[in-house]
């Protein structure tokens, strides 16, 4: 759990974070999202204390993070920011074994962590291993960039728009690459990005920021009903918001025993795009399979174009 | 790459713009003594022809030589024939100027002087330009330039080994001067690597606290700019007022070697000179370490130092490595000028040369200072190479 209270960093006259408090629990997905200069990557930063903050304090499952020598704290905690930041004169074992090596493991045990974690992010250990991260291409130059951060088994992961320099498309697979690792180790993730749909893609709660203040910290389906202020509201886009609540929804939610036509849709689909799918094949329902296919129901457009509609 | 392109032009007869050159330098050559002869070391020389100056046989067949040379030269052939060719040539005309040196000099006299004359210098800067530019195109490995380098420096060792070229007027003066030419051969690398290893050390350090801290970037930059842009005879110079002083005011000092001329101005002028290309890549070097890669090592817990040794150094060292380079090249022909201060070094015959109208002392001194720049220069490019990143070392 990390605690953040009234955090605040001045730079002379210029307040870049302002009183900022907010709660992460264990397991959760915090995305901090705001514009550029809001101060979110500023608050990133002082988690790990790459920017030692001017007051407040931040406190990692109960114990104050000054307690510690700063790089004794950052080892504890796993950092992946954009561009992915390897070290171009190691290789990709090398680089993934950065903190294991700082902490002192023994060698076979760093190896097989290695080893564990390119077969995790469906890089083959021995195709891998040993290139340099010049000879990869951006996602997988993106891919060992998260790899090395969760190599120690951090039960923290701090990440500063870590998909950011990646094409639409390997950015999508990144993310559920991401949500899925998320899922297995049950790391809390506390995420920077300047892109909504990214927070609400993969956030449990969202905190927004602009200038330097946290206007609204809360689950999406909330940051979308019920926006905190103007500003946030305009960050989610009003002619977007009923379409982002629907990606927030699964079709398993609404489905209703009975048959349906045509080509059936995944129960782990987002609401959103049976939605999509409805409208382009002209369907007034889709039926509705399993992971293995089997069929279990159908979905309405009516019940989907319903859950669009503002939570009261 | 460049050898298989050349191949299908070859068989058109096409002309290569470098070849041009060389051809033009040889017939500019044809028309310049191949030797001078002097009766003793200090008169004027008389010009000797290539037939002149060696027998008529060995004459004519270098002449062929040489055109078939040019021939090879001025066509468009494959790199690694040129290559060969100017090597070939190159290692025949030394040959021929010591044929010549024996020729020339009446039987049994000691005191008579044969040298190689302009039209020589001039064939060699032209093969030697053909083998350069065969070398370059080849774009030969690191390890494999240093294999050529080795085995030029063999051939040389062998050609004087075997007396060919003693009867050539620098190596009647090195015959004089056996002893001292190893002594101050000696004095000479210890002054250029001395300062060196004194720059190298100091110099690092120093780069890397400018890198660290902007108060001291731009004065410690702007001082040793500054001294760069002092002549060096004038350095050596204002060094002598300050080391006598110590010399005769700090005890121990002069003990230790330190006075007023001799070799520790030299050395310590030498050292400022090296210090602003060590301190200037240093800065540079760990500058140019991606963002991002510095980022990460904090983020990730290293400490400053495991971050300097561990990330910055190693991406900045082939920079630093450069400024190594220039520093060992720069300072093994600035050491020449240490004799004006009685510091010793092959400068000490280059000046007694000078000083004597003997132009064949000066070039006791000036010859193998140039032959150790070159090598040097060549050696540390090479490890400058291997030590670069992959990806740069491609194109």
């Amino acid at each position: 759990m990390i605690e953040i209270e009234a955090l605040t960093k001045d730079y002379l006259e210029l307040t870049v974070v302002d009183r900022v408090s907010l709660t992460v629990a264990d397991g959760e997905i915090a995305v901090i999202v705001g514009t550029s200069g809001s101060g979110k990557t500023t608050l990133l930063r002082m988690i790990n204390r790459l920017i030692e903050p001017t007051s407040g304090t931040v406190k990692i499952d109960g114990q104050d993070t000054r307690a510690v020598p700063a790089f004794e704290l950052r080892r504890r905690i796993g950092y992946a920011i954009q561009g992915h930041g390897l070290f171009p004169h190691r290789t990709v074992g090398q680089n993934i074994a950065t903190v294991p090596t700082l902490l002192g493991w023994d060698k076979a045990k760093i190896a097989a962590r290695v080893d564990e974690l390119l077969e995790l992010f469906q890089l083959p250990a021995a195709e891998f291993r040993d290139r340099m991260p010049s000879e990869l291409s951006g996602g997988q130059q993106q891919r060992v960039g998260v790899a090395r951060a969760l190599a120690a088994e951090p039960k923290l992961l701090l990440m500063d728009e870590p998909f950011g320099a990646l094409d639409p498309i390997i950015r999508a697979k990144a993310q559920s690459d991401l949500l899925a690792i998320q899922k297995r180790f049950g790391t809390t993730i506390v995420l920077v990005t300047h892109d909504m749909e990214e927070a609400i893609h993969l956030g449990t709660r969202i905190a927004v920021m602009d200038k330097g203040k946290l206007l609204q910290y809360a689950p999406p389906d909330e940051i979308i009903a019920r926006p905190a202020t103007p500003f946030v509201a305009e960050l989610i886009g009003t002619g977007e918001r009923p379409f982002r609540l629907l990606s927030l929804g699964k079709v398993r939610d609404l489905v209703e025993p009975g048959p349906a036509q045509g080509e059936p849709i995944s129960a782990d689909a987002s609401l959103r795009d049976a939605y999509a799918e409805c409208l382009w094949t002209g369907r007034e329902m889709l039926p509705v399979v399993d992971a293995d296919g089997t069929s279990i129901g159908r979905i309405r457009r009516d019940d989907i174009a319903h859950r669009a509609e503002r939570p009261q | 790459m460049s050898t298989a392109l050349s191949i299908p032009a070859a068989k058109s007869f096409a002309v290569d713009k470098l070849g041009v050159l060389i051809a033009a330098l040889a017939a500019i050559a044809a028309f310049l003594p191949f030797a001078a002869f002097r009766a003793n070391r200090i008169v004027l020389g008389e010009a000797r022809g290539l037939f002149a100056a060696l027998p008529g046989w060995e004459a004519a067949a270098l002449a062929l030589v040489l055109a078939a040379g040019i021939g090879i030269a001025l066509l468009r052939t494959p790199t690694l024939w040129r290559l060969a060719t100017s090597l070939v040539v190159l290692a025949l005309l030394f040959v021929a100027i010591g044929h010549a040196g024996t020729f020339l000099t009446p039987p049994g006299d000691k005191i008579a002087r044969v040298s190689p004359g302009a039209g020589f210098w001039l064939l060699i800067f032209a093969f030697a330009l053909l083998a350069a530019d065969a070398v370059a195109r080849l774009k030969l490995k690191p390890w494999t330039r240093i294999g050529v380098l080795a085995a030029v420096a063999l051939f040389f060792v062998v050609l004087l080994g075997s007396g060919t070229l003693n009867d050539l007027s620098i190596l009647r003066e090195y015959a004089n001067r056996g002893d001292t030419f190893w002594r101050e051969a000696e004095t000479h690398l210890a002054l250029a690597l001395g300062s060196l290893a004194l720059a190298t050390v100091a110099g690092i350090p120093i780069g890397i606290l400018c890198q660290r801290s902007d108060a001291w970037r731009a004065p410690v930059l702007n001082v040793l700019n500054a001294i760069q842009t002092i002549p060096s005879i004038a350095l050596f110079g204002l060094l002598i007022a300050p080391l006598a002083w110590v010399a005769a005011n700090i005890p121990g000092a002069s003990a230790l070697g330190i006075s007023g001329i001799g070799a520790a101005p030299a050395m310590v002028a030498l050292f400022a000179y090296s210090l602003l290309p060590v301190v200037a890549n240093t800065v540079v070097g760990i500058d140019g370490v991606p963002p991002a890669a510095n980022d990460a090592a904090k983020g990730m817990g290293m400490t400053d130092w495991q971050r300097l040794t561990t990330v910055e150094f190693p991406l900045a060292f082939p920079v630093i490595l450069t400024g190594i380079r220039i520093v060992l090249v720069q300072n093994i022909g600035l050491a020449t000028i240490a004799a004006l201060i009685g510091g010793g070094g092959f400068g000490v015959f280059v000046f007694q040369g000078v000083g004597q109208t003997a132009m064949d002392l000066v070039l006791l001194g000036a010859v193998p200072t140039v032959a150790l720049a070159f090598a040097a220069a060549v050696v540390l490019d090479a490890i400058v190479e291997m030590v670069s990143p992959k990806d740069t070392r491609r194109d």
